[in-house]
């Protein structure tokens, strides 16, 4: 059952690559191409910025080869490979989080998943088109970004935790308002014990970065959205057979 | 409300020995993935050169993975 879960995860996982894709070359690229405009003004401006910003000297991959078959082997590959995950993760959760259906756990799950790993990370460290950011701080910035993501994930857990408990004892309504405000609570230390990283050049447009990290969280919702919703119809015509005068909701 | 009724029993949750195989060899094959969108030829490298971060260069950017 597994087995043919994790398929299907796959398979939705796929089709929301591809729709991520559509959006992140419709609303994204523009935002990349003004950044790399920027940059190659800068060295233009000053020959020995050169070496400091992205483009190598002889272009590996060309723009156009970046903005079609680069960027969208990468949101399929990522669509497909969280998918996966995000269906292990469901058949471990489904029918272990109450009386929830296939779909409404994929759904509830998919949300979860987006605000812990794609809206929660980028609060603090949102996503940086090129010229933002120099080569030297990469480690650094590569270990706080899977450090805040690894937090928000363990965060998230918690809180499901300690609703779980709640639950019972309290109440739907009581536990998980007490779970969402220990969540708060808990990202709040994060953000708080975390440095800020800020590494956007003078004269950078504010206007691009906005539009960039908008666009950037706008390819995650519409990945979780069609993960959470696709998954959900797929796994549901596995497991739950169609019975006449039986309902799960969702 | 329709003829159906409602059940609000959880459904049977799957076997942990069903599916604890899947989940490891499964997701370290698909963490693998992950790894090479996200992060090969950035902070870490197996390969040599930069073929595979330039040619996802903009989706790493456009997913918010640290790029350089």
């Amino acid at each position: 059952m597994t087995g043919s879960l994790l398929l299907r995860g796959m398979v939705a996982g796929l089709i929301a690559g591809i729709l991520a894709f559509l959006f992140a070359h419709h609303f994204g690229e523009p935002q990349v191409d003004h950044a790399i405009a920027f940059e190659e003004q800068m060295s233009a401006a000053s020959p020995h910025a050169m070496q400091m910003q992205d483009a190598p000297a002889e272009e590996l991959v060309s723009r156009q080869t970046q903005s079609t078959w680069g960027l969208a082997t990468g949101t399929l590959v990522y669509g497909t490979a969280v998918g996966g995950i995000f269906a292990l993760l469901f058949a471990f959760a489904y029918g272990r989080i109450g009386a929830l259906g296939a779909r409404a756990t994929s759904a509830l799950l998919a949300a979860m998943a987006f605000v812990s790993i794609a809206l929660v990370p980028q609060l603090k460290y949102p996503a940086n088109p090129p010229a933002v950011g120099s080569d030297e701080t990469i480690v650094a910035r590569t270990t706080l970004f899977f450090g805040v993501l690894i937090a928000s994930i363990l965060a998230m857990v918690i809180a499901v935790m300690i609703a779980r408990r709640l639950w019972a004892r309290w109440g739907g309504w009581n536990g998980a308002t007490v779970a969402g405000a220990a969540y708060v609570a808990l990202l709040a230390l994060i953000f708080v014990a975390l440095p800020p990283v800020n590494e956007i050049p003078q004269g950078f447009s504010a206007q691009v970065i906005w539009d960039f990290r908008v666009s950037s969280l706008g390819i995650h919702l519409v990945l979780w959205t069609v993960i959470g919703l696709g998954f959900g119809a797929l796994a549901e015509r596995r497991l739950e057979a169609r019975r006449p005068g039986r309902a799960v909701y969702g | 409300m329709t003829t159906a009724t409602f059940d609000l029993a959880a459904p049977a949750p799957l076997p942990l020995k069903d599916i604890l195989p899947w989940a490891v060899f499964g997701g370290l094959i698909l963490m693998l993935g992950l790894y090479f969108v996200g992060s090969e030829e950035g902070a870490v490298s197996l390969i040599k050169g930069m073929q595979v971060h330039e040619f996802v260069h903009d989706a790493r950017h456009l997913l918010g993975f640290p790029c350089h």
